[in-house]
């Protein structure tokens, strides 16, 4: 479970983030939609301790993120904006090197890798370099490194960019099957159909600001649209930047 | 649990021995070929210079029979000596068409000169503009000297005058250098050689485990990772120095097996390196790769990309070689205080050992302590950088 509260940060004169605040819960799929540049990233980044905040609070499962970020990273699996894997390393030595950063070792580490592999369906190259893999089996690998010392809470920074369809079907298919797991996912996008087709609760955020928040339906009632577009449209005065 | 700065030391090392490319240039490149090279030129050098000394100095002497002694006297100065006739016309054209060198030429009044006690004259003809012929015209007038001057202390004990009245200032020459300091004059440059491959030899680690890991956008991820962010850093600098360390044995070994084959007694030269030297140039330069890799890592921390990594440590690449050079320019010393300067020390060290004159071991304890102080004052830095929000880029 994740909570922020008034969240600030700003880079030299840019307020990236000006005052974000959202829940998001446990076994459920919690959207930050907003076009490029509104502070999704920052905010998320905040999350995982990569950037602290000037103002404002954020807690994981009831810990303060700027207070103690070594138990906070403990509690978060993270895929970041264009997540990379070691190309000389295999699917397998990829996901086992942040295992064993995580303290994990010997049988206990070889049968968590295994269970992650046959999880995200990595078998046909688990013990291939990754050298030469396609952006969907990068994000596979990169998401089972995420995984590995069982996190409760997901946090995926625009996590199907430069996927094909395909790809994106199965990583969609796989965070259903995190949410129903019981995970806490939160992640980023600025594509309007993925949020819409994956999301429980959607925070629509706009230069710095969460512009309006709630379940799809919720969203649609308040703004008395037909569909989530015409209400995102209504939220932030303009579709640009959105796909 | 293992520690993380041994974890990340591992898998940053599995990485690197992978890398085809990579291997061959830290491993390969500059701890074998370098000496390689260096000692095919060296004995390229040498061959010469040997041949050179062997080398007859052919000379034509046209009107021998004017002065039969003198021509023997050039024989017995082991010089090659041709017997031709033909006027000055034809000396220049065997000279400047038929490759003859040197020609000596007596002319008709030299053996009445002689006799009369008269200064008698021969004409040495050489290209005064090729340096070959220079050369062995020098030898011929050494000897047509010595010749002379033989037959100046004969007259003057004809005269019942000592010899020894013409010669107030006679020289002396002593060459003072060892054997061993006169091939450390042309080995000097090994301690060169050598610094030069141990940092190249972590050169590409230590771009592909910062700038890499940050351009290839795995850092951000590491970076969530529930361990303290110095631990990260301190892994990736050892291994750097891991690999320095093989590219030192692998260099220092090269060096001593490459030696084998250059015959450097045959010169008056004896060049230490041998397997007991091998190992205490090893543990003479070993805790320099640890500061190298420091340094190393520090600047590639701050690049963005490979590329701009790449460039910078080019130039890192060159700072050790800045106080060998001074110190080489300005023909320094071995002193206690220079101890405390990375590289020079360990460049005066390698000198003293190829020197077989090796400088005490309290001197070695300093230039060791130097580098370590150093190099974990730097890995500390970069400890500092890694906590900094900025190393994201």
């Amino acid at each position: 479970m994740i909570r922020v509260e008034g969240l600030t940060r700003s880079f030299g004169a840019v307020r990236a983030v000006d005052g974000v605040g959202f829940e998001a819960n446990d076994g459920r799929i919690t959207g930050l939609l907003g076009p490029n540049g509104a502070g999704k990233s920052t905010t998320l980044r905040i999350l995982y301790t990569v950037l602290r905040p000037e103002g404002g609070h954020a807690s994981i499962d009831g810990v303060d993120v700027v207070a103690d970020p070594l138990a906070t990273r403990r509690k978060i699996g993270v895929l970041p904006h264009g997540a990379g894997i070691y190309p000389q390393l295999s699917a397998r030595e990829n996901i086992a090197y942040f295992g064993r950063l995580h303290g994990l070792e010997g049988a206990t580490l070889a049968r968590r890798v295994e269970e992650l592999v046959a999880e995200l369906e990595i078998g046909g190259y688990a013990d291939r370099r990754a050298k030469g893999f396609s952006q969907g089996e990068r994000i596979k690998v990169a998401l089972a490194r995420a995984l590995v010392h069982g996190p409760r809470n997901l946090l995926l920074d625009e996590p199907t960019n430069g996927l094909d369809v395909m790809a994106t079907r199965a990583l969609r298919a796989l965070i259903l099957r995190l949410k129903s797991a019981g995970h806490c996912i939160l992640f980023s996008s600025h594509v309007m159909q993925e949020v819409a087709a994956l999301c429980d609760d959607i925070v629509i955020i706009h230069k710095g600001r969460v512009a309006a928040a709630g379940t799809p339906d919720a969203l649609r009632d308040r703004f008395g649209s037909p569909t989530l577009e015409d209400a995102f449209v209504a939220a932030i005065g303009d579709a640009r930047g959105l796909e | 649990m293992r520690p993380t700065i041994i974890i990340v030391m591992a898998k940053e090392l599995r990485e690197s021995l992978r890398e085809r490319r990579t291997l061959v240039n830290s491993l390969l490149v500059g701890p074998i070929l370098a000496p390689l090279f260096f000692i095919l030129i060296l004995k390229l050098a040498l061959s010469r210079s040997v041949a050179a000394q062997d080398e007859l100095t052919p000379v034509t002497v046209v009107n021998a029979a004017g002065a039969p002694n003198l021509v023997q006297q050039l024989r017995e100065h082991s010089l090659d000596v041709k017997l031709l006739e033909g006027t000055e016309a034809d000396i220049r054209r065997w000279i400047s068409e038929e490759n003859e060198l040197v020609v000596l030429r007596v002319p008709e009044t030299y053996g009445s000169r002689f006799e009369a006690g008269k200064p008698a004259a021969v004409q040495l003809y050489a290209d005064g503009s090729d340096s070959e012929a220079g050369k062995h015209a020098m030898r011929v007038r050494d000897a047509l000297a010595a010749y002379s001057a033989l037959v100046a202390a004969l007259r003057l004990q004809a005269r019942g005058v000592s010899p020894t009245v013409v010669q107030p200032v006679v020289v002396d020459a002593i060459d003072v250098s060892t054997p061993s300091a006169r091939a450390t004059l042309i080995l000097g440059m090994l301690s060169y050689v050598i610094l030069l491959a141990t940092l190249m030899g972590g050169l590409y680690l230590a771009i592909d485990a910062t700038a890499g890991e940050r351009e290839r956008g795995s850092l951000e991820s590491l970076l969530t990772i529930p361990v303290a962010r110095e631990h990260l850093i301190y892994g990736k600098i050892l291994a750097t120095t891991v690999m320095m360390l093989a590219s030192l044995a692998i260099v220092a070994s090269s060096i001593a097996v490459s030696l084998e084959a250059i015959p450097l007694e045959t010169f008056g030269m004896s060049a230490n390196f041998g397997p007991s030297v091998v190992w205490r140039v090893f543990a003479n330069v070993a805790p320099f790769a640890l500061l190298a890799a420091a340094v190393l890592t520090v600047v590639a921390s701050f690049t963005r990309t490979y590329k701009e990594a790449q460039s910078w440590l080019g130039i890192v690449l060159l700072v050790p070689t800045v106080p060998i050079a001074i110190a080489g320019v300005l023909a320094v010393q071995p002193q206690v205080a220079l101890m405390l300067v990375p590289s020079l020390s360990q460049h005066l060290l390698i000198q003293g050992l190829l020197r077989g004159d090796p400088l005490p071991v309290t001197w070695a304890l300093l230039a060791a302590a130097s580098c370590l102080v150093l190099g974990i004052a730097l890995a500390w830095l970069a400890g500092r950088l890694y906590r900094r929000e900025a190393i994201l880029g």
